[in-house]
């Protein structure tokens, strides 16, 4: 066992509004310079959508990740790092800007310096990558609100094997909203991308970075990343990625992203896993199983051996009490309401998600039945207005089973609450029916509906 | 490998990376460096020595953080860290230091949004006014005509009464060549505008607008201050911005008083219906989010699948603006089964006491039409003055004390509480809601003498005409008159029959014929019957469960319409009924454009001088703007075809209707009189009579008129608007184009004709030609440039929310918390305070010359909360201009009071605290204060002036000075005037009150207190709910728990409204009205129509809505680069799959929508949420980026309201009758948008051209 401690974050899309403040503090902290224009280490996506880049999750498109080979291997998608070697020289499987899209401004001089003229003045809007007058037609953030559409979000790669569940239609409309940052993996692709081994896990923490002054520009890691985490800047010619606002975090504040969080959705926390385990994890033969191998290699901060051998990795005391506080490591492992996004690109990523459960009670009440009545929530969950296959495809590699677990225990926490809500006798049958005990849901309602501050961080 | 582990399922021993020869090789590597391989080789571990990561360090450093806001319109309020850096601001981010909820609820930190988040790019954006800004043309002509006159006022004189230079400068508006200028010469011009107006037109020839005070009151204080003392209008806000409900003056008799969102967190079943609250409600949306998982049940009304229905237990796509259909459907079920078929003591006992349903009505017989029964009308409220012989007939103020029938002794009685035991001596004490031994009667079944058919409006064809129902009612005698109560007309009007009762009623909930079933609601809104009657069960099980925790929150999207005031009377019919108002966790949370300035006391004293001169002089905009940019000219309806209600005005028009009002004291209106109001005052003067005599006197024999009945005159026109905090012709202006042709007289799409012969009004001259051009001066305060300061004959520099000092408050928390400069202001930009203080200063100096002292005439309306609420004896409509009564100042007229305006002393006056706050008191919502210990502290404080009109008053010289004053002036926030305030309001009714501030009755929250946290505030009489001991806030619980009245004619929650033109319009119930029929009143085609011309793309016909954006709310604007980016860039509008495919618009296109109104050219958005036939342009999509010219004319594209103008509705007018009597933003004509229709089509020409 070679105890190892990560900085974790799991997102409560159940919570999530859409609203974006999480991109726009992040931008304005770190990516709002020239070279960077069209980063955003923190984006949020409407889904069904394309997302940023557009298509970024079909790997066949774009080689991001690892693969198990017949023999049992894990090898980059991209090709073996020998490979990588040997083609150092040629250009990288990248999106290219147009796929992120083209950072514009406009010419808002025009408005105060126009000359006395015909018509009233306007601001035209222009590239900031070629500096003449262009037309908008994508940006980070094109699918917003459109809850998908028959011109864009049919090519969303989450959609295949699931059309038939899908209708872009006005009576079936759904959309969620998916806030995204670098996963800092456990199997970082991105760093076995690196010609330059400039990539980095922090030791302490398990944040990945990129060093500024090792890297060489290759790009390599932007292929490795599936999930298109890493940016070049156009104007140091060097990689750029989400640092977990390491300067932050080191003295003890949350990530820009996470404070700044007005649906405040967000828990950071520290996860304990056996490093000697994580390869043997991200090679299990099926990807079905890649979600519980995860969970797998964590370590439980309560238990005396996985202390003393902490003790042993030099991780510090107080590190083992954050362990044990983890607001992560309650939904990872004890609720087992989040889950990690696309477990099977076996980077073991960081950032998990407590996927969607809303809108579920029209559903039942159109048949007719009691909507809040536990028993009837559980059987609508198949017919979620957000179907379960859709977020099992981002969340399980596709097995809707923990997925329907998770959106049963959120609505067995609702039904349970309502009790109490109203002054009436808790009902026990509830959370035993998701295998919960009583004060083991009301301590999750509290994580998840009360969520102070103090202890989402 | 180790592969020693605790877990259960150890994992199967993995086979490694790559192949082994590039295993071998890679491997190599770590002998190449100091980090760490992870034995495995997949990744590289580094600790200590990460110099090429101190970029990231350096990024993140920063100087200070200072505690600042965001605040015009948004109703937010979040506290927001600012960032800066080596003297420059980098960003924002949310403050979370909010005093906690408690600890069994969330908490309100973190608050903000992406918009306030990305403000911060403002301050150094290429868009920013740095300098003072002038149009070369006019800026020239003013050095010109100073170089041969001299004086700056004789100067503008020259230029203003030039014609051919007035056209120039004024056609030239809006089309570039600003030019800048300094602070010295734009402050001798516009102060020299100000002194010739003043001098040549009067005082109320110049208007000041600012929107929202909440959330930068000093900001909206410097110039409102300024303003008054001269004595030029403020223009309303909150009416003109339709977010104003009428129906809450209307049912509540208060402005709007909301829920904090807190207390959601208390709703067991929560309805958002209209309102989008993820998008609107950003920082708050979490308690909705989080209620959840307390099992709260969420419903979601909206026509799209909008951002909150992904939240919704239940989606109710209901079409848009038949909300009111819905809301009577299920109305219905609730008055059957909870209250007609069964009784429930708590929705009984709370109706008995806090509702007007068992309040008595008398039916009046309509004249037969030969039908076999004879048929009666609901009449007016019966009052103890109607009654001969009742021991309460001759009692103080009889004619305004209402009458129910209790059932215990089956005696007809006059409970305490209504308005005529608000005012005068007898009522002293029993201004309560305490009914003692009363058992009102809810209705009179079962204890009836007979029943008899009445007629009942409903207004449900497609044209929205009215037609009648007859249905039969329980009835008494009273002393020869026939009554019934307010219950049973209601059961009848919503269609819920009881066995005997003649007429005609529905045969059950499935029968869509007659209002109000489900089955009725069904047809009109789109939602199932099964759903209407699940959710109307739903709803009133849950507030028996609660004892009334079920709340609706409402939004712009049921608030905007036309006949909202009916829209929300039907909402608030379930809140009501239901026993869910004035309870935590209850009742309807009105969030549009809330302007809930919590010191509200503090601030309407200063903002509006009321500490040196009283009354002041409000105006509201909406009515403002209809007739000064002409808009009531292309009214091509009588007022009756416009309501559908036919023989309610006869023949005339709604400018007919807003003259009447004016004229008698119900409604504001400036300019004034058909002259100067300083020249009447020494008309008066000469004629040695008292003015308001010698005003009325005049009005009576013809020789004086009101402005408003001849608007099109030169001397009736609107000279001089200052804007500040406020971008009406981006934003607010209805009917914009009409702005740009008849007030500013430059490029306009305007396509409307004006109103034939015989659809004019009668009582309003009407010259041929409307004059184009009429205002001679526009300046706005600005820190980025929008459509209001390009069409602007002066920009000043503004400082931003970033660089100067303020406070912020919103309905939405209970704190109070503060704007501070991150940087001092840069450039040559001044905060508000500062700038309004320069250019005051230089009118004083200017005045001495021109103007000295005089005495001005004020006309002001008769107020709410005043005596003047019972000038019109059961809202009887007697005018007279017909002869009909007397003119009668503050009875039959308005309120007219000499005042005297010393102009060279404007200047001393606004950086002082006057005497008449210590001299006078201060008065808000009828509850009296004194504050001579205050103004002593502020002395003190503040230092004392020495020498001038000011001598030994407190100084208000800085922006803290007056954030401090106001803080002081206010129960909210001084402990010691809220229980002052509490203390007197027992004395009327003699229940107590005093106690709900007792507890902070020695704090006295500061300026400094703000700076350091937020502040709750302290429950106070501005206010109808209590925070005592820390509850969240929600409103009406100080009416509820402590029996103080609502401010309304019979003192309780009011269904009915029995004044004459609610009734002869068919509203005296709430009642269902469609969305005006736009093809009918104006020509416009057909919606779902589409037409094709030559050589054009097939066209469309849809209804126009302009809902919230979400990249530019209040906090933001549309032009921020960050917001573009993350959006579409540019002007959009929204439409379904369903009407792209007709017309040809993928997504991204370019299309035009015009109507008679204007032209838009912006870009379709195309996506299956939203509703076929209906389109969003979001608001506020000012024409600055990437609008085109358009196809249509060749001018630049519109804003989203070109396509928009004022409809004024009639009843929004009246006045002089208790709740429904004048108060700035109180009531008034709603700027309403929502009943628009347009022709979409795609642009022929996809190359657009600038």
């Amino acid at each position: 066992m070679r105890v190892m401690a990560q900085m974790a974050m799991v997102m409560n899309l159940d919570k999530c509004i859409g609203c974006h403040t999480c991109s726009v503090t992040c931008k304005q902290a770190w990516t709002n310079r020239a070279g960077t224009e069209y980063v955003w280490f923190n984006n949020v996506e409407t889904r069904p959508g394309l997302g940023y880049p557009r298509r970024y999750e079909d790997q066949e498109e774009w080689k991001g990740g690892w693969v198990r080979g017949k023999d049992g291997r894990l090898k980059l998608r991209a090709g073996g790092r020998l490979n990588k070697l040997l083609n150092i020289f040629s250009n990288p499987k990248m999106p290219s800007i147009q796929d992120y899209y083209e950072p514009w401004t406009y010419d808002y001089e025009t408005l105060l310096n126009a000359p006395a003229q015909k018509t009233f003045p306007v601001a035209k809007p222009y590239s900031l990558i070629s500096g003449k007058q262009m037309n908008v037609s994508w940006s980070a953030n094109w699918d917003d609100d459109l809850g998908g559409s028959m011109e864009h979000a049919i090519k969303d790669p989450m959609l295949k094997g699931i059309e038939d569940k899908v209708k872009f239609e006005f009576d079936q409309t759904f959309m969620f909203y998916l806030p995204r940052i670098c996963e800092h993996c456990l199997n970082p692709s991105c760093a076995a991308s690196c010609p330059s081994g400039a990539i980095y896990k922090r030791t302490e923490d398990g944040i990945v970075l990129v060093d500024q002054d090792r890297c060489r520009g290759w790009r390599m890691c932007i292929t490795g990343c599936p999930y298109k985490k890493v940016y070049f800047n156009h104007k140091t010619g060097k990689a750029e990625k989400c640092t977990f606002c390491y300067p932050r975090v080191e003295v003890g504040i949350p990530t820009v992203c996470a404070e700044t969080c007005v649906g405040r959705l967000r828990y950071i926390g520290i996860m304990l896993y056996d490093a000697d385990r994580v390869l043997d994890a991200a090679s299990v033969e099926d990807d079905h199983d890649l979600y519980q191998a995860q969970r797998s290699v964590f370590l439980d901060p309560f238990d005396p051996e996985v202390q003393r051998e902490a003790e042993r990795a030099g991780i510090p005391g107080d590190w083992i009490e954050a362990a044990k506080a983890s607001p992560v490591r309650r939904l990872i492992m004890d609720y087992q309401v989040a889950l990690p996004l696309h477990p099977e690109y076996r980077t073991m990523p960081m950032v998990w998600y407590i996927p969607p459960l809303s809108p579920v009670v029209d559903v039942i009440s159109g048949t007719g039945y009691d909507g809040e009545d536990a028993d009837n929530l559980f059987a609508a969950i198949d017919t979620l207005r957000i179907p379960v296959e859709y977020l099992a495809n981002l969340f399980t590699a596709g097995d809707v089973r923990p997925v329907d677990e998770v959106l049963k225990k959120l609505a067995a926490m609702r039904s349970y609450m309502r009790d109490i809500n109203l002054g009436r006798d808790p009902r026990g049958e509830i959370p035993a029916a998701v295998g919960m005990e009583e004060e083991e849901m009301y301590e999750m309602f509290r994580l998840l509906a009360l969520a102070k501050y103090d202890e989402r961080y | 490998m180790t592969a020693t582990s605790d877990q259960t399922s150890p994992l199967p021993e993995s086979a490694g990376m790559d192949s082994p020869l590039s295993a071998a090789l890679v491997g190599t590597r770590r002998f190449f460096t100091k980090a760490g391989i992870s034995p495995d080789q997949r990744s590289m571990y580094l600790e200590g020595g990460r110099s090429g990561d101190s970029f990231y360090r350096d990024r993140w450093s920063h100087d200070k953080v200072v505690r600042s806001t965001h605040g015009v319109n948004c109703t937010g309020s979040c506290s927001w860290k600012v960032y800066v850096k080596d003297g420059i601001i980098t960003w924002e981010a949310q403050q979370t230091d909010y005093p906690s909820t408690g600890a069994d609820r969330p908490e309100y930190e973190p608050r903000g949004c992406p918009r306030g988040a990305a403000f911060s790019w403002y301050t150094y954006s290429p868009t920013r006014v740095r300098y003072p800004y002038v149009r070369g043309v006019l800026l020239e002509m003013f050095r010109r005509a100073k170089e041969t006159h001299g004086d700056p006022v004789v100067a503008w004189g020259s230029i203003v009464q030039d014609e051919e230079q007035v056209r120039t400068y004024k056609s030239a508006r809006g089309k570039g060549g600003l030019v800048r200028s300094t602070w010295e010469e734009v402050t001798e011009m516009v102060a020299a505008a100000y002194v010739y107006t003043v001098k040549r037109w009067g005082p109320d020839r110049i208007a000041g607008f600012s929107p929202i005070p909440a959330m930068s009151p000093v900001s909206y204080a410097s110039g409102a201050r300024f303003h008054e003392l001269i004595g030029a209008p403020m223009l309303s806000f909150y009416d003109w911005y339709a977010d104003l409900p009428p129906a809450s003056p209307q049912m509540f008799g208060d402005q709007t008083d909301v829920p904090e969102s807190g207390d959601w967190w208390d709703a067991a079943y929560l309805i958002m219906w209209g309102s989008n609250v993820p998008l609107t409600r950003t920082p708050d949306a979490h308690w909705m989010t989080e209620a959840r998982y307390r099992g709260q049940k969420v419903i979601a009304v909206a026509p799209d699948y909008a951002e909150n229905v992904k939240f919704a237990d239940e989606w109710v796509a209901s079409a848009p603006g038949t909300d009111g259909a819905l809301a009577m459907g299920m109305g219905h079920v609730i008055l059957r089964e909870f209250f007609a078929d069964a009784q429930h003591d708590f929705f009984t006992r709370y109706n008995q006491r806090y509702t007007d349903l068992p309040y008595l009505v008398t039916l009046d017989e309509v004249d037969g039409e030969g039908g076999d029964a004879p048929a009666y009308r609901p009449g007016k409220f019966l009052v103890a003055g109607d009654i001969d012989g009742h021991p309460e007939a001759t009692s103080e103020n009889a004619m305004w004390k209402t009458a129910v029938l209790d059932s215990v002794t089956g005696e007809v009685v006059i409970p305490n509480g209504s308005i005529g035991h608000r005012f005068g001596e007898e009522g002293a004490g029993r201004w309560n809601l305490d009914l003692g031994e009363i058992e009102p009667a809810l209705t009179l079944y079962g204890a009836h003498e007979e029943s008899v058919e009445v007629e009942l409006a409903r207004f449900d064809t497609p044209g929205g005409a009215m037609s009648t129902e007859r249905r039969g009612v329980p009835v008494r005698r009273v002393g020869g008159r026939l009554v019934t109560t307010v219950l049973d007309l209601m059961l009848a009007h919503y269609g819920v029959g009881r066995d005997g009762l003649p007429g005609r009623w529905p045969q059950g909930y499935e029968d869509p014929s007659v209002p109000a079933t489900p089955a009725w609601a069904a047809e009109i809104s789109g939602v199932p019957v099964e759903q209407i009657t699940r959710l109307a069960r739903e709803w009133a099980r849950n507030a028996l469960d609660t004892g009334g925790r079920g709340m609706i929150l409402m939004g712009a999207g049921t608030n905007h319409w036309y006949h909202s005031d009916q829209l929300y009377r039907a909402m608030l019919v379930l809140t009501t009924i239901c026993g869910t108002q004035g309870r935590n966790g209850g009742g309807w949370a009105h969030y549009v454009g809330q302007e809930k300035i919590r010191p509200i006391m503090g601030f309407q004293h200063l903002a509006f001088a009321l500490d040196w001169v009283r009354p002041p002089r409000h105006m509201n905009q909406t009515a403002y703007w209809y007739v000064n940019t002409s808009q009531y000219r292309y009214d091509t309806f009588t007022a009756d075809e416009a309501n559908g209600s036919p023989g309610a005005f006869g023949q005339r028009t709604t400018m007919d209707l807003l003259a009447q009002s004016v004229r008698l004291g119900w409604t504001p209106s400036y300019p004034q009189f058909d002259r100067s109001s300083l020249a009447v005052a020494d008309e008066a003067v000469q004629a040695g009579m008292p003015a308001g005599e010698y005003v009325a006197r005049s009005l009576k024999e013809g020789s004086l008129h009101f402005a408003v009945e001849d608007p099109e005159a030169p001397d009736n026109h609107p000279r001089v608007l200052a804007l500040w905090r406020s971008n009406l012709f981006g934003s607010s202006a209805k009917g914009n184009e009409y702005f740009l042709k008849h007030l500013l007289g430059t490029d306009n799409a305007v396509k409307g004709t004006q109103a034939p012969p015989e659809l004019r009004p009668q009582s309003v001259a009407w010259p041929e030609e409307a004059p184009e051009g009429k205002l001679d001066l526009l300046v706005t305060l600005d820190f980025r440039m929008t459509s209001s300061t390009l069409l602007s004959d002066v920009v000043l520099p503004a400082a931003t929310w970033y660089e100067k000092h303020d406070l912020s408050t919103t309905d939405m928390h209970p704190f109070v918390h503060s704007f501070n400069p991150a940087i001092a202001p840069p450039w040559q930009s001044k905060s508000d305070w500062e700038t309004w203080k320069v250019i005051a200063k230089r009118f004083s100096e200017l005045a001495a010359d021109h103007l000295g002292t005089r005495t001005d005439v004020v006309a002001k309306p008769l107020w709410h909360d005043t005596p003047e609420a019972m000038a019109t004896v059961h809202g009887r409509v007697l005018d007279w201009a017909e002869g009909e009564v007397e003119p009668v100042p503050g009875k039959t007229l308005p309120v007219l009071a000499a005042v005297e305006r010393d102009y060279p002393a404007v200047y001393q006056k606004m950086t002082a605290i006057g005497p008449l706050m210590a001299k006078a008191g201060m008065l808000t919502k009828g509850v009296k204060y004194e504050v001579g210990r205050e103004v002593e502290i502020l002395g003190r404080r503040n230092g004392i002036v020495r020498g001038g009109v000011a001598d030994g008053q407190p100084k208000l010289e800085t922006d803290i000075q007056v954030a401090d004053a106001m803080l002081h002036f206010s129960g909210v926030s001084n402990g010691h005037l809220a229980t002052q305030g509490f203390r007197f309001l027992e004395q009327r009714t003699g229940t107590e009150l005093h106690d709900l501030s007792a507890e902070h009755e020695g704090k006295q929250i500061t300026f400094a207190d703000t700076q350091a946290a937020p502040v709750p505030v302290i429950t106070s009489p501005e206010w109808s709910g209590s925070e005592s001991g820390g509850r969240r806030y929600s409103p009406f619980t100080i009416n509820i728990e402590r029996l103080k009245p609502f401010h309304t004619l019979t003192g309780r929650q009011q269904f009915y409204l029995d004044h004459d033109w609610m009734t002869d319009m068919g509203e005296g119930l709430p009642t269902y009205r469609p969305p005006l029929d736009m093809s009918r009143l104006s020509g416009e085609t057909p919606l779902g129509e589409q037409t094709e011309s030559e050589g054009r793309s097939v066209a469309l016909s849809v209804r126009y809505l302009t809902p919230h954006n979400k990249w530019s709310i209040h906090s933001e604007y549309q032009d921020n680069l960050f917001m573009l980016s993350l959006s579409r860039g540019g002007q959009t509008i929204w439409m379904s799959d369903v009407d792209a495919e007709k017309i040809g618009v993928k997504d991204n296109d370019w299309v035009e929508a015009v109507n008679r109104n204007g032209v838009v050219a912006c870009r379709a958005v195309v996506s299956h949420r939203m509703p076929e036939g209906t389109v969003y342009m979001h608001h506020a999509q000012d024409r600055l980026i990437d609008t085109p010219l358009t196809e249509t004319d060749k001018l630049r594209g519109g804003i989203h309201n070109s396509l928009t103008r004022i409809m004024l509705k009639p009843s929004h007018i009246i006045g002089g009758y208790a709740q429904l009597s004048y108060f700035f933003n109180y009531i008034g004509p709603t700027g309403n948008n929502r009943d628009e229709v347009t022709m979409i089509r795609r642009r022929t020409n996809q190359e657009v051209t600038y």
